[in-house]
């Protein structure tokens, strides 16, 4: 298994240490999942996602590649700017999904962690002779600052540079003699930014971020890989495996405005076939009361004590199954169980009333609005 | 690890405290710093008669659902229904507010076989 830098950090300072993606990461520290989440929400959080993956590419043919290889617009986006996309298969399955940096001469491309070496094998395999790719995975560092307090932190430590970046672009600035690419985006739902850096100033960076915040009385917290999940779940932000996968498209997952039609991309014929017939099942995010709904839990179109059977308390619930939860939790800002799951396409208008099986009941859940929790950047 | 003398102990995790006729059961502070925060609490209703060793409810922390046993015999006369709008009672005060039931024991001779405090530090430290 492979370890980050901060590895030891991590454990000195108590966390529960899980495996993720092929890395030991820390999931959460003695405070708490929820403490954390509410630390990051409050003020700001300091995120170790070393494992995530960078790329570089460039060359003359770069720009035209990326745009057929993603399916968001790329072409469009100024000097710095930084955008979500997805890498699609041929028959529309989301292989990844990506934020893209656009760079003086060059893109940098984050990608998840446990599809990093897929991600290179197709990307190189469909790059054309005037394109290279660059894994920088290796040495390149990464941690995330976000929470409403975290370019004060930041700015602080960059002379201002961090909170002069408009959101969803990047700059380069230096924090403690560290040259860091420093792009205003984030996986939380809070402002802030996520910065790359030369791997060896992993704990110089890391242990100056929070000093800084002592020093100046900015509650800065170190927050595991739970927290992270709860965070943009709440966000509505997407977790690949979870609500995007190779077997899901973005078209039933709720992201064909990630999805640009007046250009050519890997399986855009594929999406517009789906979009013709009309997706099947769809994405939807259900309140659940009675029990933290999970990952695998059926959802069902009877709802509550309706679809339980009262004469075998014991015996799985009955009742038509509508559908599958890809993700679930307790959700500590909004205080509420929910949970993202793909339903048959008739039962996803807002506030229809479902069930989700939960060990041997059927607990009430209702579709909702997402986000729960409305991103900083749309307020 | 906090362990609390007057209770006994299943090596499961559960403890029961004796309060008078009655057995307060929860689970130790081993178990719900192995778990994390909990986030919801399920026991069986007020009247339920339980077995030692039955499954009488579910601790759901952040990540994953554990099953909750009754270390003794006897019917549940209690539950702690303050769980229910703060199950991080649980983590503050285990033996204490965050106790999850109240049992009218029906085999009382059961207690003599639990872990004693000892014991169960034995136990729980194999974990």
């Amino acid at each position: 298994m492979k370890s980050t830098a901060l590895h030891d950090w991590h454990v000195a300072r108590g966390a529960k240490m899980a495996a993720f993606a092929g890395y030991d990461m820390p999931i959460s520290y003695p405070t708490g999942a929820v403490e954390e989440h509410l630390a990051c929400r409050r003020s700001a959080g300091l995120f170790d996602i070393d494992h995530m993956g960078q790329f570089e590419l460039s060359g003359p043919a770069a720009d035209e590649y990326l745009s057929g290889l993603v399916s968001s617009a790329v072409l469009d986006m100024g000097g710095r700017e930084a955008r979500y996309a997805l890498l699609l298969g041929d028959e529309g399955g989301v292989l990844d999904d990506l934020f893209v940096y656009r760079l003086p001469g060059r893109w940098w491309i984050v990608v998840n962690a446990s599809n990093r070496e897929s991600d290179l094998a197709w990307m190189r395999a469909r790059a054309p002779s005037g394109a290279r790719i660059e894994d920088r995975s290796d040495d390149t560092y990464m941690i995330a600052v976000q929470g409403p307090r975290a370019l004060e932190l930041l700015d602080r430590l960059s002379g201002g540079a961090a909170s002069a970046v408009p959101r969803f672009s990047s700059c380069d600035l230096v924090i403690g003699g560290v040259p860091i690419l420093f792009g205003r985006t984030g996986y939380t739902g809070e402002d802030g930014g996520e910065l790359f850096f030369p791997a060896g100033s992993a704990l110089a960076v890391w242990e100056l971020l929070l000093a800084e915040g002592d020093r100046a009385g900015i509650e800065t917290a170190p927050i595991g890989l739970a927290a992270r999940d709860s965070l943009r779940f709440e966000a509505g932000m997407p977790l690949h495996g979870h609500e995007l996968s190779p077997s899901i498209n973005p078209i039933e997952a709720g992201f064909k405005w990630a999805c640009d039609f007046s250009k050519d991309f890997v399986g855009k014929a594929a999406l517009e076939r789906i979009m013709a017939e009309g997706p099947a099942r769809r994405l939807v995010c259900l309140e659940v009361s009675g029990g933290v709904p999970r990952e695998g839990y059926e959802v069902l179109a009877a709802s509550g004590e309706a679809a339980t059977d009262p004469a075998s308390r014991d015996a799985l619930p009955s009742g038509p199954r509508v559908g599958r939860c890809v993700a679930g939790m307790y959700c500590p800002t909004v205080r509420k169980y929910a949970t993202n799951a793909f339903v048959e396409s008739v039962y996803s208008k807002t506030g229809t009333a479902l069930g989700v099986a939960i060990r041997d009941k059927v607990r009430d859940a209702t579709v909702v609005k997402r986000p729960l929790y409305v991103p900083a950047y749309r307020r | 690890m906090k362990i609390d003398a007057a209770c006994k102990y299943r090596s499961t995790h559960e403890y029961a405290r004796k309060d008078g006729s009655e057995i307060v059961i929860g689970i130790s502070d081993h178990a719900q710093q192995s778990l994390g925060d909990i986030v919801f609490v399920e026991l069986l209703e007020v009247g339920k008669e339980v077995k030692q060793g039955d499954p009488i409810g579910v601790v759901e922390s952040v990540k994953a659902a554990s099953d909750l046993y009754a270390p003794m015999s006897g019917k549940i006369v209690a539950v702690n229904d303050a769980l229910q709008g703060d199950p991080s009672l649980v983590n503050k005060d285990c033996y204490g507010s965050g106790w999850l039931a109240r049992i009218a024991p029906s085999a009382p001779a059961e207690w003599d076989g639990l872990l004693d405090a000892a014991a169960y530090e034995k136990e729980a430290g194999k974990a």
